[in-house]
């Protein structure tokens, strides 16, 4: 056989979302490039207002983008959405971080997960009752949510429903906004958990913004950090976790407290000092230059690109290259 | 051992709306000494806000309340104390920082002069006094170019700086105790981290009493001396830092545990579930809350509710609500 070249799940290029404001240009997103490949289990982490949701709606096209352009499974979005709406629609599915958000209040569970299968036109309907009962055993909930509103329903088990709708109809790629921000800590391992056996049973891609760390170590494959509307790093998350080469991630690294007391007590801690700056008017040169602690002359000056570092992946940063990195 | 400043024993707290009653505390306590940091933990409703505010008079608006139990603070009974004290002595002695930093500033009024009241009324300085103590104080909360925020309007702060204002507040009147209810679950966690050497900072320098509601065990380590886990409205365990969340007891936190990550470990950590959610608190049945959650669950659990006992011989208590894991393991109790 010959070598098949395997399209990313997901590839944008030059991406930016600006959003006109009555304060000024907002630039949320200035030029990503993302690759993700199929079957990845991909985090996206960066602190509030850096551009997280803003990147993954235009992924989907939920969101209108100012410039730069997104392939999926190999094909262009906004071409695809617009030639095939219901066969795009069924490839890639978006989770958001507000369950209730994306619900009505007024349908119960069952009608909740039916209607996707009754605007896709999928079987008849006794058909999408077994769909129904499929979908409701992948999440692992029990048929007696079925005639129960959201509102009556946990947090985790609302973020079982909402998940088991966007399965109905088979995706192939999964796009979360924050799915386990509002959960609390003991639920949030059982979604968590739920995720990494869905990616593994049905070999779905799944691109999670998150801002726990630890869990995005703990689950996904690969990881993007973004900073004031850039990619600052990237990288498979091990290695990543290992080795972070950009001042920014390793400041953010070190903001995790560890959960042991006594580790907490002696580690060396790296505090960043201040905000992070507003995305209306980024500094010059590098972003992250305003609360970079080796910050260089270079630096006020020079925007750095993606390069090459030691983990393996790519980090924005004038002292990183790929046989050394920067450290704080 | 220094003497409480804050005490609560015995606590009970029902609420009533109109179409449900909830017993948000079910005969819980703790305590706090001055120079000490108290955690308060334990998963959204499980009654840390309510057990922790309500002997205080800071109660939610429009249910019902009934409370009983006894509290004291610097050894005076507060729960018999009039509106009036009652008040003042949470004006000054105790000092609030919460969540939304937006509950607690006047966003029609400038900040520094909402410091500077606080300090005139409670730490009964002059006017010029007090306003130089607002500077400082905005200062001391890490906030750059205090003289100029002195001046601004809430809303022209960003979130951490905000949260510094808020903190900046609560301890114009010299505060002996100071609660921190989720003060960093909104803040980023380069920001949190700040929010949390700053606590710690300030605790260290005034020797005042700390008490930290939250439900992040990662800032439950980096401040906490002593931890209280609350479940469903009463405390499962508690002890020292180190005892409670290096060598937990209680299957709850046993569980809470282990479905926290930790990613400076290197075998996989975390992400173990604990099955189920926790009880609705409307029907009160005997027995351990924990147990429709719980592997070990055995049928007496189900009809007595388990006491608080004290483990081994170490100076700082430690107690757990389970005597089936103290059976199960040959853990020694104290008395
Ligand atoms: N519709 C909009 N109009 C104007 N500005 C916007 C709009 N949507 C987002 N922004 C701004 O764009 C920037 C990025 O926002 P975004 O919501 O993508 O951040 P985020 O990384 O998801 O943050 P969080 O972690 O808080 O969810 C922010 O400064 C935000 O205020
Ligand atoms: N305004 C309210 N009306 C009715 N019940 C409330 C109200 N506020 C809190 N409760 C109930 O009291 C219990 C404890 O709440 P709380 O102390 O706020 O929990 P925590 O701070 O641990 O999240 C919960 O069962 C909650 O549902
Ligand atoms: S380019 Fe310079 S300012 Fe930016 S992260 Fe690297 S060292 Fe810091
Ligand atoms: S008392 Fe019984 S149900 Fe409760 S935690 Fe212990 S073993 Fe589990
Ligand atoms: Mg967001
Ligand atoms: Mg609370």
């Amino acid at each position: 056989m010959t070598d098949a070249i395997v399209a990313p799940a997901i590839k944008a290029t030059g991406l930016k979302v600006h959003f006109q404001t009555a304060a000024g240009l907002v630039r949320a997103v200035d030029g990503v490039d993302l690759t993700v490949a199929q079957g990845a289990f991909h985090g996206i982490v960066g602190e509030s207002g850096c551009g997280k949701t803003t990147l993954a709606r235009a992924l989907i096209g939920l969101q209108p983008v100012t410039d730069g352009q997104v392939n999926i499974l190999g094909r262009d979005r906004a071409e695809w959405a617009r030639a095939d709406r219901k066969g795009f629609a069924r490839a890639v599915q978006f989770i958001f971080q507000d369950p209730l958000g994306s619900m009505s209040r007024r349908q119960t569970v069952g009608q909740t997960l039916e209607e996707p299968l009754m605007i896709h036109g999928t079987g008849d309907g006794k058909a999408r009752r077994a769909r129904v009962a499929e979908l409701l055993d992948l999440v692992a909930l029990p048929d007696t949510v079925l005639d129960r509103l959201p509102r009556s329903l946990s947090g985790g088990q609302r973020q079982r429903v909402s998940i088991a709708r966007a399965l109905a109809l088979s995706p192939q790629v999964l796009i979360c906004d924050e799915p386990l921000s509002a959960l609390d800590v003991s639920v949030r391992a059982q979604i968590v958990n739920l995720f990494a056996r869905l990616q593994a049973q049905l070999g779905l891609t799944i691109v999670i913004v998150a801002h726990d760390l630890a869990i995005v170590r703990e689950v996904c494959s690969a990881v993007t950090v973004m900073y004031l509307g850039r990619v600052a790093e990237e990288g498979a998350a091990r290695r990543f976790f290992a080795d972070p080469a950009h001042p920014y991630s390793q400041a953010l690294l070190s903001a995790v407290p560890s959960p042991d007391p006594r580790i907490e007590a002696t580690r060396p801690r790296i505090l960043l000092e201040g905000d992070p700056p507003s995305p209306r008017n980024p500094p010059p040169g590098c972003r992250f230059s305003t609360r970079c602690p080796v910050a260089e002359p270079r630096c006020r000056e020079m925007e750095p690109a993606l390069r090459a570092v030691p983990h393996g992946g790519a980090a924005a940063c004038h002292l990183a290259d790929a046989s050394i990195h920067a450290m704080i | 051992m220094t003497a409480p400043i804050y005490e609560v024993e015995g606590l009970v707290i029902d609420l009533y709306t109109p179409s449900v009653s909830v017993r948000a505390v079910d005969v819980a306590g703790f305590h706090v000494a001055p120079g000490e940091t108290l955690a308060i933990v334990g998963e959204s409703g499980s009654g840390k806000t309510v057990m922790t505010l309500g002997p205080l008079g800071l109660l939610p608006e429009g249910v019902a309340v009934d409370l009983r139990g006894t509290a004291r603070a610097d050894g005076k009974d507060i729960l018999s104390m009039s509106p009036a004290d009652l008040s003042r002595l949470r004006g000054g002695f105790f000092g609030v920082i919460f969540q939304d930093p937006m509950s607690a500033l006047n966003p029609m009024l400038k900040i520094g002069p909402q410091l500077a009241r606080q300090a005139q009324l409670y730490a009964g300085l002059s006017a010029e006094e007090a306003r130089k103590e607002a500077v400082s104080l905005l200062a001391r909360s890490g906030i750059p170019d205090p003289e100029d925020r002195y001046g601004r309007y809430p809303h022209e702060l960003s979130g951490g700086m905000l949260q510094r204002a808020m903190i900046a507040l609560a301890l114009a009147a010299r505060p002996r105790v100071l609660i921190a209810d989720e003060p960093t679950t909104a803040l980023d966690a380069t920001v949190q981290a700040q929010i949390l050497a700053l606590i710690r900072q300030i605790q260290k320098e005034d020797g005042i009493a700390v008490i930290l509601i939250t439900h992040d065990i990662g800032a439950v380590s980096v401040l906490a001396d002593r931890v209280a886990v609350l479940y469903a409205g009463q405390v499962a365990e508690e002890g020292s830092a180190v005892d409670v969340l290096t060598a937990p007891v209680h299957p709850y936190t046993r569980g809470l545990l282990a479905s926290v990550p930790d990613f400076r470990s290197d075998h996989a950590t975390g992400t173990r579930e604990i099955p189920g959610i926790p009880p609705s608190q409307t029907q009160l049945e005997p027995g351990c809350r924990f147990a429709d959650r719980c592997d070990l669950v055995q049928s007496s659990c189900r009809t007595h509710r388990p006491p608080l006992v004290r483990l081994g011989a170490g100076p700082v208590p430690h107690r757990v609500a389970c005597p089936v894991v103290i059976a199960a393991e040959g853990i020694v109790t104290h008395d």
